[in-house]
């Protein structure tokens, strides 16, 4: 299990490979993971072979399986259209450096959710967001660099808050090592100390995870990547803040622990709802596409909130569906972007209008992708949205199941401002300009996107497998916690 | 009682020094300086965790019986090269944005991006 | 110049505190590097200060509550100093009691990072791998003749005057660079190891730098090779583990390496802290590289616009 990662590290700075080398190892990966899904169980690794407490374990059940699962193949599926998208976006000389930086972030992330070891994930986490900023940075605008920057602060302040929780929590327990850790707090649940780390780690986690009110930094940070980077980072880095937000509050700490020492039920649903009001109108207003794209993934993230704070077998179900329809859509719709992006260099929605003829098939996916953000039936977006209204009635928390719905309203109303440019507008700006009109993308981006659109569609058909996955997961962790 | 968390409560203050600089400064540079001093009293606080009165340093000699927790030293020398990555980082981009801004103040660096919106 | 201060008091707390090694990484970050990338990024951007702190009471409340929470907590922590604290007594007195058997190791924070926990050490190498290619993406120039002459033109002027300190740093470098050596094999028994000597190692190589001027370093140290050490030294890190994985042990796992476990240890911890302070030291002149590098480009601009 461990192998495989490490190979990849050690492949991608080793000859400064290119897009295809890397994307293909990439691959192997993921296929290697899918098998270890299939797999299933415990799986437990000890690094150095130093048995856990002592040593670095990893430490694989069938949730880090999933979210491994995501975040392989989004990245490999975004990798394929990398090559020709930064062949724009970034100078010439800059691309094996961008390259590495995308290997070594996503390490970074593979790094987090397959470590079983609270230090080591504090260690893979500044990995990925130190890649992480230099990929954003990467943008031509130069608007990028102080998002970057604004990143960089909150980034590192939210990094500190986990290695003071973490520190904290080792304070009282004398170990690092995550199952351990949640073997011995019990203990110590009562003092003041563990509930400082425990605030600590949730508000950093959070600051990572642009929750509703610590969300500031996204946006900008989406908007200014690089398109690809953009593409990568929606589809998997929240995914892995949500998962370490799980896997604190339910592993380390234990679900008992985590839903009474604060309000955190009440808090976040109140947070997950507002977060999706708000960003849902802030990305009607929104002239950029890619803003528009950022804000929506902000409320999307609160609905994985509302999901996971009904602390139900159903809800954290929901939410881990949520969480991999979400990856499928947003790297469907961002990768759409960047390849609008390639082709006539704007992503303004004025420089949109009438690309629906010019670029049939692009702007069919975002159409697809923007429908399964709505959560239209047979897209994935329904699947989950049925599955978290369905956790909430269980619950009898009616009043949040018709905000949620609600909430699905505004979608329609941000992705019908795209479609309605796209299609309904004749086509003016700097396509007349060059006269020649605007060509469909190549290749290399629709052979993923459609990738992606038709995962969104069969997934949200055939829901079997994924289903089943979450429920495990989602069960497993009930299971170790009480 | 308290004697025996005065040093916390030190690096707490340090702590908190910092991170008010990281909020409330302008200046992209003070501002990457708040955060080196917000980082190192967390290192202060690893370390504090790991003496043991009449320890000695962890390095096995003859004679000597107690020895400081060596593993939160091992953590914070991973930290210490966390932090000086960041910083190394977060200056890079300072540079960059003055080359791109002409300035390194946050108020001016957001005027600037409206007027251009 | 404060910040260099504060480097060296809270090394030399560290000390105190009875962290010999993380004293000596501090003093060498904490006082020596950071306080450099901040000169030149201050002497790169602008000394002038007029900055307003705006929202100073949101962010004294943001501050002051954070503080208060932490207070808080500190209350149930264990005193000070006590020795029956729960990381006395759980997982750390493996370390102390039976890692000279294990792996034979004096210094115990080498044995703990270079054995126990490699693999965190091996992601604190890929870190700071990640910072410098990061700061060779943003910062990197392509270099044209003509400007390097200008940028000559400059130094020589600069240089001539300090032609005392010259001579002295001239004679201090060798010393430097075996003291380097001297760290990066001596973790083993007292305080040091791979990432204390390549910093002092790119110190050196700093110094050079700043007194001869960059192009002549760079005719001594290029670019590319920096580059190609530093993928070398996380590479050597990394195919230690991957030489165990083949032995039939698990990642990292240096007993395999030898006949003799105790040895093999040796032999695993040797191999890394070498990968550390190559990694180390390569990516400290490359941050240094680029950031004077810029600073150079800059000037040679403004003196051609002049």
């Amino acid at each position: 299990m461990a192998a495989p990662l490490c190979l990849l590290f050690r492949h991608s700075r080793a000859a400064w490979l290119f897009a295809l080398i890397a994307s293909g190892t990439a691959l192997v990966i993921s296929i290697l993971l899918l098998q270890q899904v299939l797999a299933t169980g415990l799986i437990s690794y000890a690094l150095g072979g130093w048995q856990a407490p002592w040593g670095i374990e990893y430490r694989i059940d069938t949730l880090n399986a999933f979210l491994l699962l995501i975040i392989s193949s989004l990245s490999t599926v975004v990798l394929l259209a990398a090559d020709t998208s930064i062949s724009k976006e970034i100078p010439k000389e800059k691309h094996s450096l961008f390259y590495v930086l995308y290997l070594l972030s996503l390490t970074g992330m593979l790094g987090i959710v397959a470590t079983g070891d609270a230090f080591n994930v504090f260690v893979f986490l500044e990995i990925s967001s130190l890649s992480a900023y230099a990929l954003i940075a990467l943008g031509s605008d130069r608007r990028a660099l102080w998002a970057s920057y604004q990143y960089l602060i909150m980034g590192t302040i939210g990094a500190t808050f986990i290695l003071i929780g973490i520190g904290l929590m080792y304070q009282m327990t004398g170990t690092l090592n995550m199952h351990d850790l949640s073997n011995r707090l019990p203990e110590v649940a009562q003092t003041r100390t563990v509930f400082t780390a425990f605030a600590f780690v949730i508000v950093g986690v959070c600051l990572k995870l642009a929750l509703f009110p610590l969300h500031l930094w996204l946006p900008n940070a989406y908007a200014y990547a690089p398109s690809i980077v953009t593409a990568f980072f929606a589809a998997t880095a929240t995914k892995v803040a949500i998962y370490l937000l799980i896997r604190f509050t339910y592993s380390v700490f234990g679900f008992s622990f985590s839903f009474t020492a604060l309000p955190l039920q009440l808090l976040f649903v109140v947070l997950g709802v507002l977060g999706i009001f708000v960003a849902s109108s802030a990305a009607i207003y929104q002239s950029n596409v890619k803003h528009l794209f950022a804000y929506s993934s902000i409320a999307q993230i609160g609905y994985m909130i509302v999901g996971f704070s009904i602390s139900t077998v159903a809800g954290l179900t929901a939410t881990l569906l949520h969480l991999f329809n979400h990856a499928l859509m947003k790297g469907a719709l961002f990768l759409a972007l960047a390849a609008v992006m390639h082709r006539i260099g704007s992503v303004q929605l004025s420089a949109l209008k009438g690309l629906g003829r010019e670029m049939p098939l692009t702007m069919a996916a975002i159409v697809a992708g923007g429908l399964s953000l709505i959560g239209v039936p047979l897209t994935v977006g329904f699947v989950s949205k049925w599955y978290l209204v369905l956790a909430l009635l269980e619950n009898g928390w009616w009043p949040v199941a018709m905000l949620i719905l609600l909430g699905s309203l505004l979608a329609i109303v941000y992705v019908w401002r795209i479609v309605e440019v796209a299609y309904f507008q004749p086509r003016v700006g700097p396509g007349e300009l060059s006269k020649d009109s605007v060509r469909e993308a190549p290749l290399a981006f629709l052979v993923p996107i459609w990738l992606l659109v038709i995962a969104n569609v069969y997934f949200g058909i055939d829901t079997r497998l994924s289903v089943e996955v979450a429920q495990t997961a989602s069960e497993s962790l009930f299971g170790l916690s009480q | 009682m308290f004697l025996g968390l005065y040093n916390y409560w030190i690096v707490v203050v340090l702590m908190m020094i910092g991170f008010y600089i990281v909020i409330a400064h302008g200046n992209l540079i003070k501002k990457l300086v708040g955060l080196t001093i917000f980082q190192t009293s967390v290192f202060i606080f690893y370390i504090s965790m790991a003496k043991v009165n009449g320890g000695t340093a962890p390095i096995v000699g003859d004679g000597i019986e107690i020895y400081s927790n060596p593993l939160p030293h091992v953590l914070i020398l991973t930290a210490i090269v966390v932090g000086i990555a960041t910083t190394a980082l977060g200056l890079a981009l300072t540079v960059r944005i003055k080359e791109a801004y002409g300035s390194i103040e946050e108020e001016e660096i957001q005027k600037k991006d409206n007027s251009t919106c | 110049m404060l910040s260099g201060i504060y480097g060296l008091l809270s090394a030399s707390f560290f000390v105190a505190m009875d962290a010999v090694d993380v004293a000596f990484t501090e003093a060498s970050v904490g006082a020596g590097i950071s306080t450099l990338l901040m000169f030149l990024a201050i002497t790169m951007t602008e000394r002038r200060d007029h900055s307003v702190r705006h929202k100073p009471w949101l962010a004294l409340i943001v501050v002051v509550v954070t503080g208060a929470l932490l207070i808080y907590g500190t209350l149930d922590m264990p005193y000070f100093g006590s020795a029956d604290a729960p990381i006395h007594v759980h997982v750390a007195p493996r370390y102390i009691n039976d890692s000279m058997q294990e792996i034979g190791v004096i210094n115990l924070v080498t044995s703990v990072l270079g054995s126990y926990r490699a693999f965190d050490t091996f992601g604190e190498v890929v870190v700071i791998f990640t910072a410098g290619v990061g700061v060779l993406a943003l910062l990197s120039v392509s270099r044209r003749p003509e400007n390097d002459a200008k940028i000559d033109a400059l130094n020589v002027s600069m240089h001539e005057q300090h032609l005392i300190l010259r001579i002295v740093i001239k004679i201090l470098i060798p010393f430097i660079l075996l003291f380097a050596l001297y760290v990066q094999f001596h973790g083993d028994y007292g305080p040091g190891g791979g990432f204390q000597a390549g910093v002092i190692f790119a110190a050196a190589v700093i110094l050079y730098s700043m007194l001869f001027g960059l192009s002549t370093a760079r005719r001594v140290i290029n670019q590319p090779l920096t580059q190609f050490i530093a993928a070398l030294g996380v590479l050597l890190y990394g195919s230690v583990g991957v030489v165990s994985l083949l032995n039939g042990g698990n990642f990292f796992d240096y007993n395999v390496l030898s006949d003799d476990p105790v040895a093999g240890q040796h032999l695993g911890i040797l191999l890394i802290e070498a990968g550390v302070g190559l990694t180390v030291a390569s990516v400290m002149i490359i941050i240094f590289f680029n950031f004077q590098g810029r600073k150079e480009y800059g000037q040679g601009q403004a003196k051609g616009d002049v």
